[in-house]
């Protein structure tokens, strides 16, 4: 590609923007995100409260910094849960083969062919709500997608020229897992991990608007939006800025990934 | 084909024969004892005793497997915990509700993406290319970018709330066909918006990449117009792709369904997956899951022999 | 004269130099006649046959000069006008069999193709010709090729397809754009041998081109010898062959006996 990539440049600085914002809300905001006022019940955005306040007089901005950032602890926790496991499933099967690979390959076609969100709201009702159990649904889940992606790349290069001469070279299986074919794995992987993400993202705000996500008492942007639509004629500001940030998060990573997809010529 | 047809089939009765037992797992086995939990513990000895074999509980999980499993296969899906009525009949116009739903978002991603897709493929020179392109991509990441329940919160917005188009209150079927429909499209809006950005984005790659090929050279050199080569040469071709691409979509339709039914208040599968997963009414949900599930196998099921017939490429083993 | 080419030229506009592909090429060709254009790889070959079938009718590309056939300036005609003649009375074969049919359509629909769009026939009609067609392309079995799929066939067989394909109108002119140079050495001699025979019992005239000096030799009676766009030798076969006059031609007769061992084999004689 001789021109600059415009998804990444866009992407990137929306997405450095949002982390920002997110970030600063696992650390700071504007009020207590649980303080009520009541003469500000309502109210719409203003210079004391740039996104307005709820039927019960609560900072959204400040809520909103909650809930996304916690929504974004969740994300890259599921995150890191699929994709530690989905790499080294992947990676094995990819690179040894045989009735093994071909049994867990099945079990992933089988899981991935379902929705993840339905599979998760399925596991909850097993294990019950809560912040814990939403990444361990949805990372257990995101494994089979991971692992095809990865196990694809590997077979692709498990035959290649320069591991068979390490092979021959005497180097240990491992190592030519992890420092010889994995590297090459990059654009594939991090095309897949930008997608990852952004199903990380609208899994846990679609389970926490439908209730069975987060408990109630566990900040979510997913969950503000729930309660935000039974005032969406009165106070749609409510809905509007929790809203906007997911879509932004969301958005920004992915066009990073197409961007990334674009750059390395990776097909989507 | 027969004997590819009967290793489908054998794959598919399989694959159902799976999800019954994960879910049979998953609510009978799992949860444990459910007496105490529906009956309370001021129950009685006799009905204790009544309730467990009404359920059969005293029975090995294999029998009461086959035996669920078995009355399932025959349209008993069991007895509600919450609701006192059998499974069934709680859930018959729900499903109706929702399959209509995801039936009209199908219809809907079809109808809106097919002529986009045709139209973005035209090619107008580099400018126009690079330009529709950039359009189409940015499109549908940020379509993308909406969760369906957001899209469904925005749709009713506008057009309930602000234009008025329609009442955000459900319109069952039995107050006409007409009326239920008029009221589903925004449902199904909100579903099929986000499917239909990607595939008109699949569907121009693939009708670009197929005019790319030397066929197509071979069709203009016989003397086709190139409405015609992409009539008789491009389309069923460049369809292959987007057939399994939408017979995929289908599991996250149904998923966008059952979260959209929240949005608009409708009473079908959603809604009553979500309350009883609240009221810890195993049955129901066990239904509901085995059901959403056949949907999906079925579905990808009659995909891949559609596809079978649509490229003869493909081995016939 | 059946086809008479003067000054026609290809020029490459979207370039940031504008690239001359194939400059000012004349040739004429007479009824029943085999007329061979040899030149190696990027010579221009190939484009100046595209040009002739209206295949490189681009905004890119400016094609000019003045191609008579039959009396009908070709490089003039509109777009639908000349519909009328591709497949009909030019029809061109490709180099690349496996990519050049369409993998999903039954191989008889692609023969018959040109005569759904030309002519009115009733399918029992198009079937007809088409296994006729098929027969003269030395297809065997042509009844049971003609339910088959491209994947089905080997090389060879596909490119007698599009051999078919091409003459199931019966045209006045076939153009084969290098119709062997992705065969197999025995396959391409038989190819070869059917192209004669066609040109024998149907009196098609062919413009054939290759970048193998002994292939032309062995099939056309007259040759062109092009190079980066320019002709630059003409005459019968068999003088350009024995007495060449440039350098060039002398360089692409001397790379063939090397090649010849490389494949073990020889197709001419």
């Amino acid at each position: 590609m001789k021109h600059k990539s415009w998804y990444l440049t866009i992407g990137g600085i929306l997405t450095a923007c949002m982390l920002a914002f997110t970030a600063a809300g696992l650390f700071w905001t504007p009020y207590s995100p649980t303080a009520m006022s009541a003469p500000d019940r309502n109210a719409g955005p203003s210079a004391a409260h740039p996104f307005g306040c709820d039927q019960l007089g609560r900072d959204i901005l400040s809520r909103t910094l909650e809930g996304a950032g916690s929504t974004l602890t969740i994300a890259l926790a599921v995150l890191a849960v699929g994709f530690v496991f989905g790499l080294l499933i992947g990676a094995l099967c990819g690179y040894y083969g045989g009735a093994a690979d071909a049994l867990v390959m099945r079990l992933c076609d089988a899981i991935a062919a379902f929705p993840s969100v339905l599979l998760a709201l399925v596991v909850l009702a097993v294990i019950g709500p809560g912040k814990y159990n939403v990444i361990g649904a949805l990372g257990v889940l995101f494994i089979p997608s991971f692992a095809r992606l990865v196990r694809g790349e590997f077979l692709k290069y498990r035959d290649r020229d320069f591991v068979r001469s390490a092979r021959l070279m005497g180097v240990s299986d491992l190592r030519i897992i992890f420092v010889h074919i994995l590297p090459n794995t990059w654009p594939t992987l991090l095309s897949g991990l930008t997608i990852g993400f952004n199903n990380a993202v609208l899994g846990e705000a679609s389970m926490s608007y439908l209730g069975i996500g987060v408990n109630p008492t566990e900040p979510s942007l997913g969950y503000m939006l729930k309660e935000a639509q039974g005032f969406l004629f009165t106070t749609p500001w409510y809905t509007a800025f929790p809203a906007a940030i997911v879509i932004l998060l969301i958005l920004g990573v992915g066009l990073i990934g197409e961007g990334v997809r674009e750059r390395m010529g990776v097909a989507s | 084909m027969g004997k590819a047809l009967l290793k489908r089939l054998a794959l598919l009765i399989g694959t159902l024969l799976l999800v019954s037992v994960l879910a049979f797992i998953a609510f009978s086995v799992i949860p444990g004892d459910p007496t105490a939990s529906v009956l309370g513990i001021e129950a009685t000895d006799e009905q204790v005793a009544a309730f467990r074999a009404r359920q059969g509980l005293d029975l090995p999980v294999w029998q009461r497997y086959w035996a669920w499993l078995t009355a399932f296969v025959r349209g008993d899906f069991g007895q509600s915990f919450k609701f006192d009525m059998p499974v069934r009949a709680l859930l018959a116009t729900r499903a109706q509700v929702t399959l209509v739903l995801a039936a009209a978002a199908f219809v809907l991603i079809v109808a809106i993406s097919l002529p986009l897709g045709l139209l973005a493929a035209r090619r107008g020179g580099g400018v126009l290319d690079k330009a529709l392109d950039w359009l189409v991509t940015v499109t549908t990441q940020i379509t993308m970018s909406v969760p369906n329940f957001v899209l469904g919160i925005g749709l009713m917005y506008l057009f309930a709330l602000v234009l008025h188009w329609f009442e955000p209150e459900f319109v069952p079927l039995e107050d006409g066909l007409w009326p239920h429909l008029r009221f589903m499209v925004f449902p199904a809006l909100a579903v099929a918006l986000p499917k239909s950005a990607m595939t008109v984005k699949l569907l121009r790659g693939s009708i670009l990449g197929e005019l790319g090929q030397d066929y197509i050279r071979t069709a203009y050199s016989k003397g086709n117009s190139r409405g015609s080569a992409l009539r008789r040469h491009v389309l069923r071709n460049a369809m292959i792709p987007v057939v399994t691409f939408l017979a995929m979509a289908i599991g996250d339709i149904m998923a966008g369904s059952i979260v959209v039914e929240q949005v608009f208040g409708i009473p079908g599968l959603g809604r009553i997956l979500i309350s009883s997963i609240g009221n810890r009414d195993y049955p129901v949900v066990q239904a509901v899951v085995v059901m959403v599930a056949s949907v999906v196998v079925g579905c990808n099921f009659l995909a891949d022999l559609l596809y079978r017939v649509m490229d003869p490429r493909i081995e016939r083993t | 004269m059946m086809l008479t080419i003067r000054d026609l030229s290809v020029v490459f506009t979207d370039r940031e130099k504008p690239f001359t592909a194939v400059d000012k090429f004349s040739l004429d060709i007479d009824q029943g006649e085999i007329v061979g254009v040899v030149g190696e790889s990027g010579s221009g070959k190939s484009m100046t046959a595209h040009a002739l079938m209206g295949l490189i009718r681009r905004s890119e590309v400016s094609v000019t000069g003045s191609a008579l056939f039959e009396g009908t300036q070709l490089l003039s005609l509109s777009r639908a006008q000349l519909r009328q003649y591709q497949g009909r009375d030019l029809s061109i074969i490709f180099q690349e069999p496996m990519t050049s049919l369409n993998p999903t359509m039954r191989i008889g629909k692609q023969v018959e193709e040109a005569l759904f769009i030309h002519e009115k026939l009733s399918p029992v009609e198009r079937k007809a010709k088409a296994l006729d067609a098929m027969a003269l392309a030395g297809l065997p079995d042509p009844e049971g090729i003609y339910r088959q799929y491209p994947h089905q066939l080997s090389g060879g067989m596909r490119q007698r397809v599009m051999i078919a394909a091409a003459l199931v109108l019966r045209p006045r002119l076939l153009i084969a754009d290098e119709p062997t140079t992705a065969l197999d050495v025995t396959v391409q001699a038989q190819i070869l041998d059917t192209l004669r025979e066609i040109n024998r019992r149907e009196g098609t005239a062919i413009l054939f081109i290759s970048h193998d000096l002994g292939v032309v030799k062995a099939l056309c009676s007259r040759v062109v010898v092009m190079k980066q766009g320019k002709i630059v030798e003409s005459g019968p076969a068999d003088e350009v062959f024995r007495h060449p006059k440039e350098d060039y031609t002398r360089l692409l007769i001397a790379s063939r006996p090397s090649r010849r061992k490389l494949r073990g084999g020889g197709t001419d004689g």
